[in-house]
């Protein structure tokens, strides 16, 4: 367990490293998904220790944002004067990006499949 | 009177440690869990939501302050970045169908990116928002670490950043499953694609529990999403103000 933990944190790392020696855009734990990926692949599969570890972070992903969530509350009185805004760019904006998204997905995806 | 002031010196000594707030953060998650559960998984009560409600509320209460919070909080906030990593292993598991349909994953993603940043800025432009509030939300979709870089870069508020990216991953998870049954999309590729590209982690954390294919393509989605924000908002950015 503690070794495969150790693996994660050492892709986290090297990806946060990678990001500041680079000065790419991306942040360092995507680089640091994009270095474990590119393990996974060397090694042609997925450790059981690893997969237990990394399951468990998954598998309660939700939590890790409500940290982050809370910040509400420093930023009650501007959301208290742009509510409105706010909550009608979440929703219409939200709502037109997951069906602009799922539609062009499913188009090019169906021609890929029948061809 | 003794045992009072007793009871006094426990509260501030606790206050002041990280393990009240680390505890009070896991409890109302618990909490949200078990409504979500008990209300069938429905995308309205969650879990998220139900729990920074809680947090917040007796912050207030107890005029507690959202850094002395955050000591205690941090450490569960740490964990988003090798939860970040660990998204690699859902990827790895669905690579053969991701690799066989690569650009029309890129194809969507982008225009997906595009639209979330676009349409948010221009809705609260033309609500008369604020201007702290027009650039914090640009990054809506994009996973909270990634989102604060950019709003930070853009010159909005990254703490602004982080609430709406958590609003906005409520929103796409309560909204996108019924969006999508409405407009008929039923391939789990394309649901899980659209509801990561629109609601990052969060969205990804209610897709992983539905579908593994569309767990493992919402996690792509937020990932690459990510990728494709990072890299064309900066530019789209100082092109259009």
């Amino acid at each position: 367990m503690l070794f495969y933990l150790t693996i994660i944190l050492c892709c986290q790392l090297a990806g946060e490293l990678l990001v500041a020696a680079t000065g790419a855009p991306v942040p360092g734990p995507v680089a640091g998904m994009v270095i474990l990926f590119a393990g996974l692949s060397l090694n042609k599969g997925i450790p059981e220790g690893l997969a237990k570890v990394g399951d468990a972070l998954l598998g309660h992903l939700s939590l890790l944002f409500v940290p982050a969530g809370v910040g509400v509350m420093l930023h009650l009185q501007l959301l208290a004067t742009d509510w409105l805004p706010v909550t009608l760019a979440l929703f219409i904006s939200t709502a037109l990006t997951v069906v602009v998204t799922a539609a062009i997905m499913s188009a090019l995806g169906r021609g890929e499949r029948s061809s | 009177m003794k045992s009072i002031e007793s009871l006094r010196d426990i509260w501030v000594y606790l206050a002041a440690s990280p393990l009240l707030h680390l505890t009070l953060t896991l409890i109302a998650y618990q909490i949200g869990s078990w409504i979500y559960r008990k209300g069938r998984l429905n995308p309205l009560l969650n879990p998220v939501l139900i729990a920074v409600g809680i947090v917040v509320s007796l912050l207030l209460l107890t005029k507690t302050s959202y850094s002395t919070y955050f000591d205690g909080a941090q450490f569960v906030h740490f964990l988003l970045g090798p939860a970040t990593v660990a998204l690699a292993l859902p990827l790895y598991r669905q690579f053969e169908t991701v690799k066989h349909s690569a650009p029309a994953i890129l194809a969507s993603i982008i225009a997906g990116s595009l639209t979330a940043s676009l349409t948010a800025v221009f809705i609260v432009w033309l609500m008369g928002g604020a201007g702290d509030t027009l650039i914090s939300i640009a990054p809506k979709s994009v996973t909270a670490p990634v989102a604060m870089g950019i709003s930070e870069r853009l010159g909005g508020l990254p703490s602004l950043t982080a609430v709406l990216v958590i609003l906005t991953g409520i929103t796409g998870a309560m909204l996108g499953p019924p969006i999508l049954n409405l407009i008929g999309v039923k391939d789990w590729a394309a649901r899980g694609l659209a509801i990561g590209t629109a609601s990052h982690g969060i969205g990804t954390a209610r897709a992983l529990q539905v579908n593994e294919v569309a767990g493992a393509f919402s996690g792509l989605a937020m990932g690459l999403n990510a990728l494709a924000t990072a890299l064309l908002l900066p530019i789209l950015w100082r092109l259009i103000f």
